[in-house]
C-alpha cells in the first residue's frame, strides 16, 4: 500500500517536472540574461569604455598599421579595410570571453548561490550567462558596424553586408563566451581568471589572422593557424565584409613615380616588363570557402556551449 | 508527535580527510523552529548546504518536504527558502529588482508577483526603500531583505544560516521578532544555525552539534534541566550558623562542594523555593541569588568546553567584515 502511494507520488513528480521544464528553462535564461544586462547598463564607466574601445582599435591601430604598410612598400594597400573584420572579431572575442568573469564576481559576492539554489535548471543559468556575454559583445560589434559604411561606402551592398555580419558575429560571440563560462565555472580566483584567459586567448587571437594576413608564414605557424578555430571565424567575417572590395588597390608601380612626360616615351613593352618585376602586394581576403568557415564556427560554438553547460552543471 | 518535514538519516560529508559531518540523523517537525547550535566549524553550514542541495552528501540520505535531496533536487529547491550566512544580494539592483529576480526564478505567478513583493517588503519594513539599490543599504537592512526574499515564494521550510551574524544587538532582536511572528502567522518550518546561545533560546528544539556530531537534541528547557536545576547562592551574616540551619530544615539539600561558595546549592524550581527559605530563617540573610543554567552550561557540560563566541573567531569574522566592506 505504502509502496503504491510512493509509486504514484513518483509518477506525478516526473509528470510535474516534465510539464514545467521548458517554461522553467526559458524564464531562467531570460532572467539571468536580463540581470547581466542591467548590471552592464548601470555601470557607466564600463558602458563608456565598451563604446570607445572598438573605435580606438579601429582608428589608432588600423591607421597606424595602414601607414606602416605604405612605408614598407605596400603601395596604396587599404590595410584599414583589411583590419576592419579582424577588429570586429577581436572585439567580439575579448568582450565575450571576459564577460564570464561575472560568474566569479557572483561567486565572490554570494549571488551565485542564490541562483544555484533556485529551482531553475543550471543549464539555463549557463545559457543565460552566455547570452548575456554575447549580447554585450554584440553591442560593441554593432558600434563597429555603424562605422562600416564610412569605410566601405553608403550603399545597399554595405547594408546587406552589415545584416549578414550581425548573426555571424553573434555566433562567434556565443562560442567564445562559452569558453569563458566553462573556465569560470572551474575557477575561484578573480585574479587568476584574466591570466588564464589571456594565456589561452592571445595565441588564438594572433594565429587567427585578425591583425595580419596569414601569408608567407613559416610552415609550423601555418599549421597552428589551421588548428585555431578563430581563424575560420575571422576568415568568415572578412570574406563577407570584403567581398568585392579590392584592398590590394593598384600596386605601387615604379611607373607612377616616373614624371608624365617621360612616362609617355616608354614603350608598352617596357611598361609591361617593369610591371612584371615590380613586387605585387596582394592580400588574400578569403583563404577558405565560406561554407567551411561557417561549418567550423557553428560546430565550435555548439561544442563550446555544450562544454560550458556541462562544466557549469558540475560545480557544487 | 506531528509530521516530520525534514528527515535526515546518517548524513555524512567528507572534505578529503576531514570529516565535516559525521553520520548525523534527526528529524524536524512541521511548524517548529529548529536550531543547530554549535561552534564555528562544527558542521552546521555543511549540513544546511547538503539539505539545500548545494553540496553532494558523501553518504546517507535526507528528505526535505518529502523529496530526496540527491534525486529530487528541483523539488527540494522549490520547497525551501534560504538565507545564507554570507550576503547574497545583487548590490547593483534595487530591492524590488532583487525580489523580482527571485520571484521569477521560483515561478511565482505573474499576477500575484507584485502583491507578494509588496507583502514581504512591508513585513520587513523596507517598503519605502524598495526602489533603492542595495549598495546603499546597511548590513541589517540587507539581512532583512534577504529574509523577505527567502519567504517570497512561500517555502515550506526556511533555512537561516547564522541569520544575525555580524549584526548589532538591536537589529538582531528586530530580526528575531520577525522570525517569531512569522512562525505564528505562516505554516512554516524554520531551520536555523547559530553559535549564539541567547539565539538558540528562541528555538522549539535544539540540536547541539560539535565536530560533525549531534551530541544532544531536545527543547532548550529540557537541555537546561538536564544540567540539573538552578543554583541558589546565599549570603548571610553567619555562614556557619546558616549552613547548620539549612541542613536541619532541609535535610535533602545538596550543597555544592565549591570552596568559593559555602552556601551554594542546587534546587529544582529555585524561584519557588526562595520564599520558603527566607520565611522564618533564623540567621540574617544579606542576599539571595538565583542562577538558572544557560545553554552555555549545557554546552560546557556536553563538550567540556565553552562555545567560542564571535570575538575569538577571527578568521570567519574577518571574512564577513571583508565581504561587507567590499560591497
Amino acid at each position: 500500500m505504502a509502496e503504491a502511494i510512493e509509486m504514484q507520488d513518483r509518477e506525478s513528480t516526473q509528470e510535474y517536472l516534465h510539464r514545467n521544464n521548458t517554461k522553467r528553462a526559458m524564464t531562467g535564461v531570460y532572467m539571468v540574461w536580463l540581470r547581466d544586462l542591467k548590471r552592464f547598463w548601470r555601470d557607466t564607466p564600463r558602458r563608456i569604455g565598451t563604446t570607445v574601445q572598438p573605435i580606438i582599435y579601429l582608428f589608432l591601430l588600423g591607421t597606424g598599421l595602414q601607414a606602416a604598410f605604405r612605408v614598407f612598400g605596400g603601395g596604396n594597400v587599404q590595410f584599414i579595410k583589411f583590419m576592419f573584420p579582424g577588429i570586429l572579431g577581436m572585439t567580439v572575442l575579448f568582450t565575450s570571453v571576459f564577460s564570464a568573469i561575472s560568474i566569479l564576481w557572483d561567486r565572490e559576492f554570494g549571488f551565485l548561490k542564490e541562483i544555484l539554489v533556485s529551482p531553475v535548471p543550471r543549464a539555463s543559468v549557463a545559457v543565460g550567462k552566455i547570452f548575456g556575454g554575447a549580447t554585450q559583445a554584440m553591442m560593441q560589434g554593432v558600434i563597429l558596424l555603424i562605422l562600416f559604411p564610412f569605410l566601405f561606402g553608403f550603399s545597399l551592398n554595405s547594408l546587406a553586408k552589415i545584416i549578414a555580419l550581425i548573426p555571424l558575429a553573434l555566433l562567434l560571440a556565443i562560442g567564445m563566451t562559452s569558453i569563458g563560462v566553462a573556465i569560470a565555472a572551474n575557477m575561484e580566483s578573480m585574479e587568476g581568471f584574466p591570466v588564464i584567459m589571456n594565456l589561452l586567448l592571445l595565441p588564438m587571437f594572433f594565429l587567427s589572422g585578425a591583425m595580419f594576413p596569414l601569408q608567407g608564414l613559416p610552415g609550423w605557424m601555418t599549421v597552428l593557424t589551421r588548428i585555431d578555430p578563430l581563424t575560420y571565424g575571422v576568415d568568415m567575417l572578412r570574406g563577407i565584409a570584403l567581398k568585392g572590395v579590392n584592398v590590394t588597390g593598384t600596386t605601387s608601380s615604379i611607373i607612377s613615380k616616373i614624371p608624365k612626360n617621360l612616362a609617355a616615351q616608354i614603350s608598352p613593352q617596357a611598361k609591361a616588363a617593369i610591371a612584371k618585376v615590380t613586387p605585387k602586394v596582394s592580400i588574400q581576403t578569403q583563404r577558405y570557402p565560406l561554407w567551411l568557415d561557417l561549418l567550423i564556427v557553428v560546430g565550435f560554438s555548439v561544442v563550446m556551449l555544450g562544454i560550458a553547460i556541462w562544466q557549469f552543471n558540475r560545480q557544487e | 508527535m506531528s509530521e516530520a518535514i525534514v528527515k535526515v538519516d546518517e548524513l555524512v560529508k567528507n572534505f578529503g580527510e576531514l570529516v565535516a559531518v559525521n553520520a548525523v540523523s534527526f528529524e524536524v517537525e512541521k511548524g517548529e523552529i529548529f536550531g543547530f547550535l554549535g561552534p564555528n566549524g562544527a558542521g552546521k553550514t555543511t549540513t544546511i548546504s547538503m539539505l539545500c542541495t548545494l553540496l553532494k552528501p558523501t553518504g546517507g540520505r535526507a528528505t526535505v518536504n518529502g523529496f530526496d535531496i540527491s534525486t529530487d533536487k528541483h523539488l527540494v529547491r522549490e520547497s525551501i527558502g534560504l538565507v545564507f550566512q554570507d550576503p547574497s544580494l545583487d548590490d547593483r539592483l534595487t530591492a524590488r529588482e532583487n525580489l523580482e529576480f527571485h520571484a521569477v526564478l521560483y515561478h511565482v505567478p505573474r499576477n500575484i508577483r507584485e502583491s507578494r513583493i509588496e507583502e514581504v517588503l512591508d513585513m520587513v519594513s523596507l517598503d519605502d526603500r524598495a526602489e533603492d539599490r542595495i549598495e546603499t543599504y546597511s548590513g541589517g537592512m540587507k539581512r532583512r531583505l534577504e529574509i523577505a526574499r527567502g519567504l517570497l515564494h512561500y517555502p515550506k521550510v526556511l533555512f537561516l544560516d547564522e541569520p544575525t551574524i555580524g549584526l548589532d544587538p538591536q537589529t538582531r532582536n528586530y530580526i528575531w521578532d520577525y522570525i517569531e511572528g512569522l512562525k505564528k502567522r505562516e505554516a512554516i518550518t524554520i531551520f536555523l544555525t547559530t553559535h549564539y546561545m541567547e539565539e538558540a533560546e528562541h528555538c522549539d528544539r535544539i540540536a547541539v552539534i560539535d565536530n560533525g556530531n549531534i551530541i544532544a537534541l531536545d527543547t532548550p528547557e529540557n537541555l537546561k534541566d538536564n544540567v540539573g536545576g538552578d543554583v541558589i547562592k546565599l549570603k548571610t551574616e553567619d555562614d556557619d550558623g546558616a549552613k547548620e540551619e539549612l541542613t536541619r530544615r532541609f535535610p535533602d539539600l545538596e550543597m555544592l562542594a565549591d570552596p568559593e561558595c559555602k552556601l551554594c546549592f542546587k534546587m529544582e524550581k529555585g524561584e519557588e523555593f526562595i520564599p520558603d527559605l527566607i520565611r522564618d530563617f533564623g540567621t540574617k540573610i544579606v542576599s539571595v541569588s538565583l542562577h538558572r543554567p544557560t545553554l552555555d552550561d549545557v554546552f560546557l557540560q556536553l563538550t567540556g568546553k565553552e562555545i567560542r563566541d564571535e570575538g575569538s573567531d577571527t578568521k570567519s569574522g574577518m571574512r564577513v567584515a571583508r565581504m561587507r566592506a567590499n560591497r
